[in-house]
This record gives C-alpha cells, sequence and structure tokens, in this order.
C-alpha cells in the first residue's frame, strides 16, 4: 500500500518534474541576468498617472542594491510615490526563501511571450501570486502582475534598449491599486469652480494608478551607500 | 480728492487700533509658521492619512510638502477667514466712528460733497485692506519661502490633488493676492454699508462678521437645495475663488500643464460678481449718506 | 443792508414732530446775531440745515446771497462752525486737527499761520499734545480755532458756552466780541442763556417748538422802559399795601408770593430806591432785570418735545 502511494507520488512529482524543467531554465536564465546587478543608479523621468492627482513630469533618481532595496527621490521636487514601487526591482520578484511552486501558462498568442505563474511555498508571503511574461528568445521579463495580500495588484510593463543584458528596462509602466481619496470639505474649504463635474463617474471609479519611468541612463555596479536607502 | 485721501489715510495710521490688524496678521503668520516649523509633520499626517494606504509617506516627502508655498497656502486657507474682521475694524469704522467721536458733522460742514466724501472713505479704507494684504503677502508667502524653503506646491483638495511645479508658482500667488484684494474690498464694501448706519463702530464690525460666518456657513456646507439656488449669489462662495489660480489643468495622463488655471473663467465670473457686490454696497452706501440728516 | 443768511419758511418735520416750523428770519453783515430758544426749541435743527447737515422739508436758505443747496461748496468755504461740542480727533494733536480741518475747508495754510490761529485761543504751547489731554475749555477754544483757521465771512457758533466754567464763559464771549468788532465777522451764535445774548449780540430771536417769537435788535428788544424790579421786603404784605398808596404805585405790577414786581424805566431806579427809603420800607433785595428775561423764562414752563439730543 504504501509502495503503491509512494510509486504514484513519483509519477506525480515526475510529470511536474518535466514541465518544471523547461520553466525552470527559463527563469534560470532570467535571473542569471538580473544577477549581474548588483546595485544600480538610474536616472529618468517618472509620470503619475492617478486620477486623484495631477503631477507634473518629476525628474528621479532610482536607486538598487541587492537584495532588495529601492529607492525612487524625486532630485528637486515632489513626487507620490506608490507603494510596493520596490517591485520595479525585478529580483524582488524571485526573493523568497522557500522558493515557489511553477506553472507554466503556455504563450500569449498575440506576442508569443511565455507565460508562468510563481505560487510563493511560503503561505505567509506578502507576494500571493506572481504572472510573468517572458521573451524566452531574450530571457527578458516584458510583463508582470503581482498580486499581493495587503496592497492589491500590481502590474509591470517593460521595454528594453541599451540595458536588456543586465535586464534592467528602458521604460517601466507600474500599475497599482489606489484607495478612494476625499478629505471634509471642512478642511479643504474648497472653491467650487464647476470643473469636477464634467469629470464622468466611471474616471472615478477607476482606481487605478499608474507610474512610468524613462531611464536615461543607469550606473551599474559602482556601488550604492546604504544611506541612500534610508 | 488726492488731499483728502491723504488726510484719511494720515487719520487711520495715526491711531492704534490701526496696528491691531497688522499685529494680529504678523502674530497669527508667526505662530503658524513656528507650529509647522517644529510639528508640521503630525500637521501633514491628519492630511496625508488619506493617501498614505496607497502611497510612500516618508520623512523626506513631508519635509519637502511643508515647503514655503504649501506653509503659505495653508495660512492663507486659514487666515482669509478671519481677514475679514480685521478689515471691518478699519471700514466699519470709518462712518460710524466718525459719527461717534462726534468729528463726523464737523467734516460735513466743510465743502466737500457727500459723495466725494464717502468715495475717499471708502478708497481709505480699500487703501488699508491693501496694505494689511501686502502685510499678510511678506509675512506668509515671502517669511515661509524663507524660512521654508521652495518646492513643488501640492495642494490638496477635498476630490483631489494639484501639484505645481515651483517655478510655476509664484505668478499664482501675486494672482491669488490680486483676488484677495477683491474679495476683502468686498467684505469692507459691507462695513462701509453698515457703518452708515450706525452711531459707533462697534455695531458694523460685529454685523459684518455675523454675516460673512453665515454666510461662509452656507457657502461652504453641502446643503444639496441651496447649491444652485442660494450659493451662486452669495459673495462669500466667490470669496474663496483665489484658490482657483492654484487649481491646475492636466493632459488626458494626468500630468499637470505648467502655467494653466483649470477654470480661468470661473473665477473671472466670481471676481465680476465681487465686483458687483462692491459697486452695489458703495453705491447703496453713498445713496443713503447722501440723503441721511446728521443728528450726531 | 445785505443780509449775509435769509432764511424763509424753513420748515422741518421729523416723522411726527415739527421741530422747525415756518421760520424766517435774516442776519446782516457784520452783525452778531443771537439765536435763542430753549433745549429743544428748534436751534440745533435749524443750524444743522444752515449748514446743510439736515435736509430742510420746506423753505430756502440763502447765504451770501446764493441758493444754500445749490451753491454748497462755494457757501461753506465762506463758513466756519462749531456744532454743539466741538468734538475733534482726540488721538490727534491740535495742531493735527487744525491741520486736517484747514485743508478740508479747501484753504492752504502755512504752518505759521496754523500757530498763530493757536496763539490767538491760547492753545500755543499745548500745540503738540494730543486732544484727549485738553480741559472741556482747551476743546472749546480748539473748536474755535478749526472754525477760524480757514478764515471765513459767516461763523456759526452752537451753545459756545455749554460746559464752560465762568471764566471760560468770559474768554468766549471776549474772542466772539473780537471777531464781529475788529476782524469785522458775521456771527450766528445760539444760546439758551438770554443774559449771554444781552452782552454780545446786536440782534436776536427767540424761537420756540421750531416757530419765531420775537425778532430784533438788542437795544430795542431791551426796551430800558420795560425794566422789571423784584422787591424782596422785611414785609411783603404791608409794603404792597404802601405801595399802592404811595407815587409808585402805576409801577406796581403785582405780588408773588416771594417778592411785589415792580415795571418802571431803568433810569428811574435811583429815585426809587430814594423813595422806598423815605417811605422806612425794610428792603432785603432789589434785583432789576428786563422784562423780556421773564418772558424767556416762561417759556420752559411748558414741556417741550425733545427733538434732538444734546
Amino acid at each position: 500500500m504504501m509502495k503503491k502511494t509512494l510509486l504514484l507520488f513519483f509519477v506525480f512529482v515526475n510529470v511536474l518534474m518535466v514541465n518544471a524543467q523547461t520553466t525552470e531554465e527559463i527563469i534560470q536564465k532570467v535571473k542569471i541576468k538580473l544577477e549581474k546587478v548588483n546595485d544600480y543608479e538610474a536616472r529618468g523621468k517618472m509620470k503619475t498617472n492617478v486620477v486623484f492627482i495631477k503631477a507634473p513630469i518629476a525628474n528621479v533618481k532610482v536607486f538598487y542594491k541587492k537584495p532588495n532595496k529601492l529607492r525612487i527621490n524625486n532630485e528637486s521636487g515632489i513626487s507620490f510615490i506608490p507603494k510596493g514601487s520596490v517591485n520595479i526591482n525585478l529580483n524582488n520578484i524571485f526573493i523568497n526563501t522557500s522558493g515557489f511552486d511553477m506553472i507554466d501558462m503556455g504563450k500569449e498568442s498575440k506576442t508569443n511571450f511565455r507565460i508562468i505563474k510563481l505560487l510563493p511555498k511560503d503561505e505567509n508571503a506578502e507576494v500571493v501570486l506572481s504572472t510573468l511574461y517572458i521573451d524566452e528568445t531574450l530571457s527578458l521579463i516584458r510583463k508582470a502582475k503581482t498580486t499581493t495580500k495587503e496592497n492589491g495588484t500590481y502590474e509591470l510593463e517593460m521595454s528594453y534598449g541599451k540595458y536588456a543584458d543586465y535586464g534592467l528596462a528602458d521604460k517601466v509602466i507600474f500599475t497599482f491599486n489606489t484607495k478612494d481619496y476625499k478629505l471634509p470639505k471642512g478642511i479643504t474649504f474648497d472653491y467650487d469652480d464647476g470643473s469636477k463635474k464634467e469629470q464622468t463617474p466611471d474616471k472615478l471609479k477607476d482606481k487605478k494608478g499608474k507610474v512610468e519611468i524613462s531611464y536615461s541612463g543607469y550606473i551599474i555596479n559602482k556601488g550604492v551607500p546604504d544611506s541612500v536607502f534610508k | 480728492m488726492w488731499k483728502l485721501l491723504k488726510i484719511e489715510l494720515f487719520k487711520i495710521f495715526k491711531r492704534p487700533r490701526t496696528y491691531i490688524a497688522f499685529g494680529a496678521v504678523a502674530a497669527i503668520v508667526f505662530l503658524f509658521q513656528i507650529g509647522l516649523k517644529f510639528d508640521g509633520k503630525s500637521y501633514l499626517d491628519l492630511i496625508l492619512n488619506n493617501v498614505s494606504d496607497s502611497f510612500e509617506v516618508s520623512d523626506d516627502f513631508k519635509s519637502r510638502l511643508l515647503n514655503g508655498y504649501f506653509i503659505c497656502f495653508a495660512i492663507l486657507n486659514i487666515l482669509l477667514i478671519q481677514m475679514p474682521l480685521l478689515v471691518a475694524l478699519i471700514a466699519g469704522d470709518s462712518i460710524a466712528g466718525e459719527a461717534n467721536m462726534g468729528t463726523l458733522r464737523l467734516s460735513l460742514t466743510k465743502p466737500i460733497s457727500r459723495t466725494d466724501y464717502m468715495l475717499v472713505k471708502f478708497a481709505a479704507s480699500v487703501i488699508y485692506t491693501l496694505i494689511l494684504l501686502l502685510w499678510l503677502a511678506v509675512l506668509a508667502l515671502f517669511g515661509s519661502m524663507l524660512i521654508f524653503g521652495t518646492n513643488t506646491l501640492v495642494v490638496f483638495r477635498s476630490e483631489g490633488i494639484e501639484m505645481m511645479n515651483s517655478f510655476d508658482v509664484l505668478w499664482r500667488y501675486v494672482a491669488a493676492f490680486g483676488y484677495a484684494a477683491v474679495a476683502l474690498t468686498t467684505v469692507s464694501a459691507l462695513a462701509f454699508l453698515l457703518s452708515v448706519f450706525a452711531e459707533n463702530s462697534i455695531g458694523p464690525i460685529i454685523a459684518t462678521m455675523s454675516i460673512v460666518i453665515v454666510l461662509t456657513i452656507l457657502s461652504e456646507f453641502n446643503i444639496p437645495i441651496y447649491d444652485k439656488t442660494v450659493k451662486p449669489y452669495l459673495f462669500t462662495t466667490h470669496m474663496v475663488a483665489w484658490k482657483g489660480f492654484f487649481y491646475v489643468q492636466a493632459d488626458a495622463d494626468n500630468k499637470t500643464i505648467d502655467g494653466t488655471i483649470q477654470n480661468l473663467p470661473a473665477i473671472l465670473r466670481s471676481m465680476g460678481i465681487l465686483i458687483a457686490y462692491i459697486i452695489g454696497f458703495v453705491g447703496t452706501a453713498i445713496w443713503i449718506f447722501k440723503r441721511k440728516d446728521i443728528l450726531t | 443792508m445785505n443780509a449775509v443768511i435769509e432764511v424763509k419758511h424753513l420748515t422741518k418735520d421729523f416723522k411726527d414732530v415739527k421741530a422747525v416750523n415756518d421760520l424766517s428770519f435774516s442776519v446782516e453783515s457784520g452783525q452778531v446775531y443771537g439765536f435763542l430758544g430753549q433745549n429743544g426749541a428748534g436751534k440745533s435743527t435749524t443750524i444743522r440745515m444752515l449748514l446743510t447737515l439736515i435736509k430742510p422739508s420746506s423753505g430756502d436758505i440763502e447765504i451770501f446771497g446764493m441758493n444754500l443747496l445749490k451753491h454748497r461748496n462755494e457757501i461753506l468755504r465762506q463758513v466756519g462752525a462749531i456744532i454743539e461740542r466741538p468734538d475733534l480727533y482726540k488721538y490727534l494733536t491740535a495742531l493735527e486737527n487744525l491741520r486736517i480741518f484747514a485743508a478740508m475747508s479747501g484753504v492752504k495754510v502755512s504752518e505759521k499761520a496754523l500757530m498763530d490761529q493757536l496763539a490767538m485761543v491760547g492753545l500755543a504751547e499745548r500745540a503738540h499734545s494730543k486732544v484727549k489731554t485738553y480741559s472741556q475749555g482747551m476743546k472749546q477754544r480748539l473748536g474755535i480755532a478749526t472754525a477760524l483757521v480757514h478764515d471765513p465771512k459767516l461763523i456759526i457758533l452752537d451753545e459756545p458756552t455749554n460746559g464752560l466754567d465762568p471764566q471760560g464763559i468770559a474768554d468766549i464771549r471776549n474772542l466772539i466780541l473780537h471777531l464781529s468788532k475788529e476782524m469785522n465777522k458775521t456771527l450766528l451764535i445760539s444760546s439758551h442763556l438770554l443774559s449771554e445774548m444781552e452782552l454780545i449780540a446786536d440782534s436776536m430771536i427767540i424761537i420756540d417748538k421750531g416757530k419765531k417769537v420775537v425778532e430784533g435788535k438788542v437795544n430795542e428788544l431791551f426796551d430800558p422802559a420795560e425794566t422789571v424790579v423784584e422787591l424782596k421786603t422785611t414785609d411783603d404784605a404791608a409794603t404792597y399795601e404802601k405801595l399802592q398808596q404811595s407815587a409808585l404805585k402805576n409801577m406796581v405790577q403785582g405780588k408773588r408770593n416771594d417778592c411785589i414786581l415792580l415795571k418802571l424805566h431803568r433810569d428811574e431806579i435811583p429815585a426809587v430806591m430814594k423813595e422806598l427809603v423815605q417811605m422806612d420800607i425794610e428792603v432785603l433785595s432789589f434785583y432789576s432785570k428786563h422784562s423780556l428775561e421773564d418772558y424767556f423764562l416762561s417759556l420752559t414752563a411748558h414741556p417741550h418735545v425733545e427733538t434732538l439730543k444734546n
């Protein structure tokens, strides 16, 4: 009885392994690329698109340091940086001490990107599920959707250029969930210029925010002091 | 007329009472600045409570937010509700005070028409208002810029957040102070009108304040049946339109467009309404005063 | 004679009270014109109408031969006035007050002229003190200085001696005589004290309930033949009997409970005194006054409607 069960188990695991090997390979290649980067300092322009915020384009510096430190600094002005923006660092997806279950979801028909779902084994992990869209030929993640316990779902969309060898994107679009925004009128004493009535109710219900960073250049592996992440 | 105006201004600025307002403005601004300098972050928590769920609210973020432009906006937000009292202090006194002192009857036996007399009196209280506002601008704007520096201005509205590049702010303050001058002149005109009826200045000052407070409550509170019927006609509704200069236009991606105002026609319309009120108040004051028997 | 003020059928109604009722009078150039009446008789209302502070309900006012309402500013440039209390800006100095009212009168007055004006009313030393530190008499004098600072032809003073001590009253009286006799100004002065007016006025009018009672030149109104004597003796009843039998009997007007009234020509007083002595009458007091005064006092006997507060 015991044997039978064990055998069955091995068969099952084996089936999984056959599939997993290819996904594992793909992921491995992606990880190797990403692991070439110990730290970087990047310059870029950040565009925030949140329905209730009118923000100017910001000149930002993005700092990264292994394993999971990331910081977006507005060089002179003020920007609302969404929580979870640390995830624009793709390495972050793979940080999980207990490893992942991987599920190959096949290819996206239009783009031919491989879709792989990562399920952290640790039940207490903040990330519940990541779905990666991977360009197999270049070993680059083009899109990632991450579902978290506390902070909803993030979506990343990358386009690559000069720094593709390091797995670093030229442009990242980070989509995130925003909570409702409302302040009591007794605090704001708004002037009613009649303009807010132009907004359609649908637009207000759309609680997705977007941050788009276009990088102009990276300085890779030249060391970044810890102090910038404070 | 200019000579008479000089006399009026001389009288205003010789009175100790005049400087109460300057002292009060300085005290409020100064206390506000000190408070925010040392405990600005907890002040921000109240406002940021709403966004801290979705956005990083670091200390660095808060200290950038608390820049001179932001502080000035916060001061104006509070002070422009209190300023009418200070303006009424002089405008409400302008005729009633003379009546109370007994100097009105002597002044009116001088070869000056009552219309001229009234225009000069009103002009003097407008000049006082402008100087007070200039004083406020120096302390609240330039003072805060000096103490807190400048940065992007973030304006928290009830239903959204407006952000302006720091180079795109100063002209908005110039416009806003200009608008505030018109708004306070409206209060001044009201106090001036009430001043015609009274024989001491306390009455018009208190009456002006009461009217402004009641109408402000009507203007600011959400009572749907008043929204279309009453609110658009109250001058208090339009007194806050200076804020309109800090409401920017954005493109389809919600990107701030530098140098723009969300709804300039609305601001100009509001200003037009205030000017109509001023003309109405002052015109009525002169009309009544010309026919009035001086018995004081 | 040219009239400086010509008032015709002037009437003022306050709601249901007629404060001034069909009043006509004229003030001639160079005169001191006494404007008499009890409190509430309509003096202040009339003066305020002369100064355009109150609009008449009907009637005409001409000053310097011009209609007051049509030529207001032109006329007022030549008029100086104090209306009731001489209230000034208490937080300003005397000099500052004077400067302001000179400027408002539309004339340019040099600082020296301002100081001369203050010197004339005896306030040169206090020129730089704030008016709130002034006594009532000083304020009154400063008020007069402000009324005179632009060298007006016509001066209107409403109750100028109100609230002053005897010395203050005498000072004002002398000032008025100086303005009239030496500076040739025309003055209209209101008062409720007949005796005061008798000393300074050339002509006067007495009004009551807004209406003219008498008007005329002082020397005519105070005809010496109309002198009244109030006589008090040790025994008024006996004296009265004695007088009825004597040569003085035509003078006896009657008996009040506290005195006997005689009417006589002022020149007859010494002879009457002598006669009383000869009749062995023991005189306690012998007070002579003009009959107008009695009449004037009798006006107070009826209640007046207060139309203006003082």
